[in-house]
């Protein structure tokens, strides 16, 4: 009986944590991206040494959001943060052109991992507010997601110091691209 | 009602079990997979941190891969915001021994915590961030550390002030570190206790390398402005070290200071100064009483800790100034009913020590009622203390001799019956009076002991003193019993026992061959073989075999003929092996009757293994020098480095002297003591009369502070009359100018000298010491044929204790049958010395010496070799 209520309950308000990874380059924006859907504003940070973990509620959905670091001597401790992940946005810095190519094999070897098989991939063209961003058309080929066949993915064009732009698509998608995948 | 009361009861008493007990380290760490659940269950992880915590500090072992995974799975709990859980979470990443690159993970996080809103946890992320962050990363933290450590919170800024006074201990945050004194000073300035001590430690740390600003800080808070007690502690502790460091000067306004501390409100800051002026050096009796009076009022305190606290420090201070405590005596015998046994100890061990002659009788009584009731470490303290008293009123040694027989029969470990065994031979050694009762008690408790390596210690003393006694005999049936009854160890040692009371007493050795002869039925080889060899060397009735054979045992140094016959084995040589090249092993420290009667309570004993004497360790370094490889055998090393200038000094050498067959190595250890300046290329050069410098061997580099070695060859004269000699030094060296902060050198530097003093030379460099047990036998041997003697008068020297210390240092040979030591009020002396020459002839010197105002002295020499005679007698 209580247990019946229970899943009433969580069916109605939709409390089970969500586990999102935000990952990504460093300098591509991640942690300023994870405080923008925390609170709403853009805070000033420092290169991030490790991973910041929050908790963003959207819409009746709560998301436990991890946005681990992006430098080189980080990125092998990706992987340790990877099981019962639900989603994974991917942050790339629009403007970078030099390192896309880095962006796009990071992101292959982390999508090869057999513990993200089901994870829902979110990308993300950020700094559209720059001139001479990429389009995420041009993202989206250097990126080569067109290979990708049996993932769930998207790309939205964003900026977080700009109003947030495109956040609150891409936060509408995910819900919904989760939603349909329980 | 009353039962359910009480059934409660039990089982609190119940819940007061370890819950942590028999943890499983595999299976804690399997649990930690549920730190990976959603939704996450708070208590059940903090309650798996505790347990990883506890394994952590029971000092069980996790392997890295162990350590990364629980590391990792650990910082998954960030997730949650539980204060609880996080204060956990810091913890455990402090503890764990996560390697340091893993550890970085962690960094963005604790930083966060750090400076966030949330009080509770914000000190222990500071505490952990500090232990895994490593000076790149400590730039980017620099900011947030600095506020922290003002910051209004006083558990914040403490956390801050001490992890940043770990952080200071290596070298590249120190010097970080020393960039925010603005920060210190301003939490030296809180009104919080915990605060302003922690800030002060850190100041000092950062201070205590220059003499000055340490000075100076003592200078502004010794006035006044420290009101936390902790700090006033350690403002004790400091002044106390600046004191020792400078015990030359005067420091009148710290030992005021110091003085003041005693009138202090707070117990602790009392104490504290009462030790410190107890501890000081150079104080005397008057200097120290207001701080005895203290501690005197502390030994009646209803506080337990007090009355330790103040009965550790006069048992300390009774050793140097016995008459100052005597004051307290009163109170100490209170203590020794006190219910604490430690409190009760100290008491009676700070009475033995300030006790007087007719205060023993009664307080030896005290201690039989009192050793029944304390565990055996205590005894033991007890049983240095009575030692102490022995050498210190010899006459009372019956009325404590009969303590320490009943204390040898009583109950005990064999810790505690060796502590009796060594304070026994300790008081025979010192006060010959006291043998025949010592080694009769002794004789006793072998008759009915279990610790066969005590039996064995006696039995060897037997062998050694019995047979020197008025009535050797009735000591036979005693070994004899060990013969019959006891395990072949013993029976061993029995067997040689009875050998020399056969070699020194010709009366009783026909009664020790026929009981040697039972002994040939043993069961075991090792007591069958010792039989038939001292029944083969006795039965010859030759007096040389049986000196060298039953009563000098094998003197070369163990690790030296070890590593001579490997020598041997690998290069085979035409001729046998030569015993004589052994190097002698450096006579055993024995305990001299002038060292204090302090150290034989204080000192702990140290084990009875083969460790490497100083020869044996030197020889070793000096064999791995290839320039010294060819030059043989090491004979001899000067027994303690000679200091050619003060320490003190811009450059501090001290010399030590190594005797090789053809040639002599002098080795020396410089200090360079400035630390703007960088030495290069350091040789000592000496110049002497009849010496050919043959080589020297520089030290390439020296750096402030760190001792360096470099020889100097020299060849021996031919003649050994002109061994003897006086050298100039004179120390050579390139210098460099170098900044005293970072240690960098300029690149070019000028040559320079410092002159030394002279190092002088005797023929004790060519003279090893051996050890004679039957001086008299061997003195015989040599015959008269073999003498050479003289007659000298010395007007330099006044006593009859300073011509024997002055002979036994000239010569450099050993001491036999205890001559060295000269009984008050005697007026003429006999010394005996025995050594063994360079070429492993062995030498005898027999000096009589009278004192009437003059000391007139006639030496004897004896050797096989009549030019060494001539030599040692014309050598003064």
């Amino acid at each position: 009986m209580g247990q019946w209520f229970a899943r009433l309950f969580s069916g109605l308000i939709g409390t089970k944590e969500l586990r999102i990874l935000i990952l990504g380059l460093d300098g591509a924006g991640k942690t300023t991206i994870l405080y923008r859907l925390q609170v709403g504003e853009v805070v000033t940070t420092i290169p991030t040494i490790g991973f910041n973990v929050e908790t963003v509620d959207y819409k009746n959905m709560r998301f436990q959001v991890w946005d681990l670091g992006g430098q080189t001597s980080i990125r092998p401790y990706w992987r340790c943060y990877y099981s019962n992940t639900d989603a994974i946005i991917y942050v790339v810095d629009s403007v970078d052109r030099e390192r896309i190519g880095i962006s796009k094999s990071e992101l292959v070897a982390m999508l090869e991992e057999e513990e993200l098989k089901d994870a829902i991939l979110c990308v993300f063209a950020n700094k559209q507010d720059i001139e001479g961003a990429m389009t995420p058309t041009e993202v989206s080929q250097e990126l080569g997601l067109s290979a990708l066949k049996t993932r769930t993915w998207a790309i939205f064009k964003t900026s977080a110091v700009k109003g947030g732009l495109g956040l609150e698509e891409a936060m509408e998608w995910l819900c919904n691209a989760i939603k349909s995948k329980q | 009602m009353m039962l359910g009361l009480r059934k409660d009861k039990k089982d609190e008493d119940a819940g007061g079990v370890n819950p942590f007990l028999a943890l499983e380290k595999t299976a804690v760490l399997q649990e930690t997979r549920i730190f990976n659940e959603t939704p996450l269950n708070t208590r059940k992880c903090i309650h798996v941190l505790a347990k990883i915590i506890y394994m952590i500090n029971q000092g069980e072992q996790m392997g890295p891969t162990e350590a990364r995974e629980a590391f990792f799975a650990t910082t998954r709990l960030f997730q949650s915001k539980d204060v609880t859980l996080r204060r956990m979470v810091h913890l455990v990443i402090k503890e764990l021994p996560t390697a340091p690159d893993d550890a970085i993970i962690a960094t963005s996080s604790l930083t966060k915590d750090m400076t966030g809103k949330e009080d509770g946890y914000r000190a222990t992320a500071i505490r952990s961030l500090c232990k895994i962050t490593d000076l790149t990363m400590l730039t980017a933290i620099e900011r947030y550390l600095k506020q922290a450590l003002v910051d209004r919170n006083p558990a914040v800024s403490s956390a801050a002030l001490v992890s940043t006074l770990h952080l200071g201990k290596d070298n590249g945050p120190a010097e970080m570190v020393k960039r925010w004194t603005n920060e210190i000073n301003e939490a030296l300035n809180s009104d919080n206790v915990m605060v302003q001590y922690h800030a002060l430690g850190l100041m000092y740390s950062v201070k205590k390398h220059d003499r000055l600003a340490v000075s100076k800080l003592l200078a502004k808070y010794t006035k006044g402005g420290v009101r936390s007690p902790y700090a006033t502690c350690l403002l004790i502790r400091i002044a106390c070290k600046v004191i020792e460091e400078n015990e030359q000067e005067n420091h009148p306004s710290l030992i005021d200071f110091l003085e003041s501390c005693l009138r202090h409100k707070s117990e602790i800051v009392i104490y504290e100064a009462a030790r410190a002026l107890c501890n000081l050096p150079n104080l005397s009796g008057k200097d120290i009483a207001p701080a005895i009076s203290v501690l005197q009022l502390f030994l009646s305190s209803p506080k337990p800790t007090l009355r330790f606290a103040a009965v550790k420090t006069l048992n300390k201070v009774a050793s140097n100034h016995p008459s100052s405590v005597t004051m307290c005596n009163l109170d100490l015998e209170h203590l020794i009913s006190d219910t604490n046994r430690s409190i009760a100890t100290l008491a009676i061990t700070t009475l033995l020590k300030t006790g007087n002659e007719s205060s023993i009788d009664r307080l030896m009584k005290q201690i039989q009622s009192f050793m029944s009731e304390i565990p055996d470490e205590f005894k033991i303290v007890v049983v240095r203390a009575i030692q102490g008293l022995c050498l210190k009123f010899p006459n009372k040694h019956d009325v404590m001799m009969n303590l320490l027989s009943t204390m040898l029969r009583d109950e005990g470990g064999y810790q505690y019956k060796e502590a009796i065994v060594n304070t026994i031979i300790a008081v025979i050694e010192a006060n010959p009076s006291s043998q025949d009762t010592g080694l009769y008690h002794l004789c006793e408790f072998i008759e009915d002991c279990e610790h066969g390596v005590l039996a064995t210690k006696i039995l060897h003393l037997l062998g050694r003193e019995g047979p020197k006694t008025p009535t050797p005999a009735k000591f036979i049936r005693y070994i004899y019993n060990r013969v019959i009854l006891e395990n072949s160890t013993v029976r061993a040692a029995a067997v040689t026992s009875l050998a020399k009371f056969g070699a020194v007493c010709p009366n009783l050795r026909p009664s020790v061959l026929v009981l040697l002869r039972r002994c040939l039925h043993d069961t075991h080889d090792e007591v069958r073989d010792r039989a038939t060899f001292y029944l083969n060397v006795l039965e010859s009735g030759d007096t040389a075999l049986v000196n060298q054979y039953i009563l000098d045992t094998l003197q070369s140094s163990i690790v030296g003929l070890q590593s001579l016959l490997v020598h041997y084995i690998d290069n085979p040589a035409a001729e046998p092996f030569n015993l004589n090249q052994v190097p002698i092993t450096t006579a055993p420290a024995e305990v001299t009757p002038s060292s204090k009667t302090d150290e034989l309570i204080t000192e702990s004993r140290k084990p009875a293994v083969p460790t490497k004497t100083r020869q044996e360790e030197s020889a070793e370094r000096l064999a791995q020098i290839p320039e010294f490889a060819r030059l043989g055998p090491l004979f001899k090393s000067s027994p303690k480095p000679i200091e050619l200038s003060e320490s003190e000094t811009e450059y501090y050498v001290r010399c030590d002297v190594h005797t090789f067959p053809q040639h002599l190595v002098l080795q020396f250890e410089v200090t360079n003591t400035l630390d703007d300046q960088q030495l290069e290329n350091v040789s000592v050069e000496v110049a002497g009369e009849n010496y050919t410098v043959l080589g020297y061997l520089p030290c390439p580099k020296l750096v402030y502070n760190t001792p360096g070695t470099c020889y100097t060859l020299l060849q021996l004269p031919k003649d050994p009359s002109l061994v003897p000699a006086t050298f100039a030094c004179n120390l050579k060296f390139l210098v460099k100018d170098c900044d005293p902060n970072s240690g960098e050198a300029d690149a070019v530097g000028y040559e320079d000298e410092y002159v030394l003093e002279d190092l002088d030379i005797g023929l004790n460099i060519l003279i090893q010491r051996v050890f004679k047990t039957n001086f008299a036998a061997s003195w015989d041997e040599q015959g008269d044929e073999n003498q050479a003697e003289e007659t000298y008068s010395l007007y330099t020297v006044k006593s009859l204790n300073g011509a024997v210390d002055q002979l036994v240092n000239f010569f450099g040979m050993q001491p036999c049958e205890r001559s060295d030591r000269v009984p008050d009020d005697k007026t003429a002396h006999t010394l005996l010395l025995a050594g063994q020459y360079k070429d492993g002839v062995e030498c005898l010197i027999k000096t009589r010496i009278v004192f009437d105002g003059v000391v007139n002295m006639k030496i004897c020499a004896r050797s096989a070799d009549p030019a060494l005679n001539e030599l040692l007698v014309s050598s003064i």
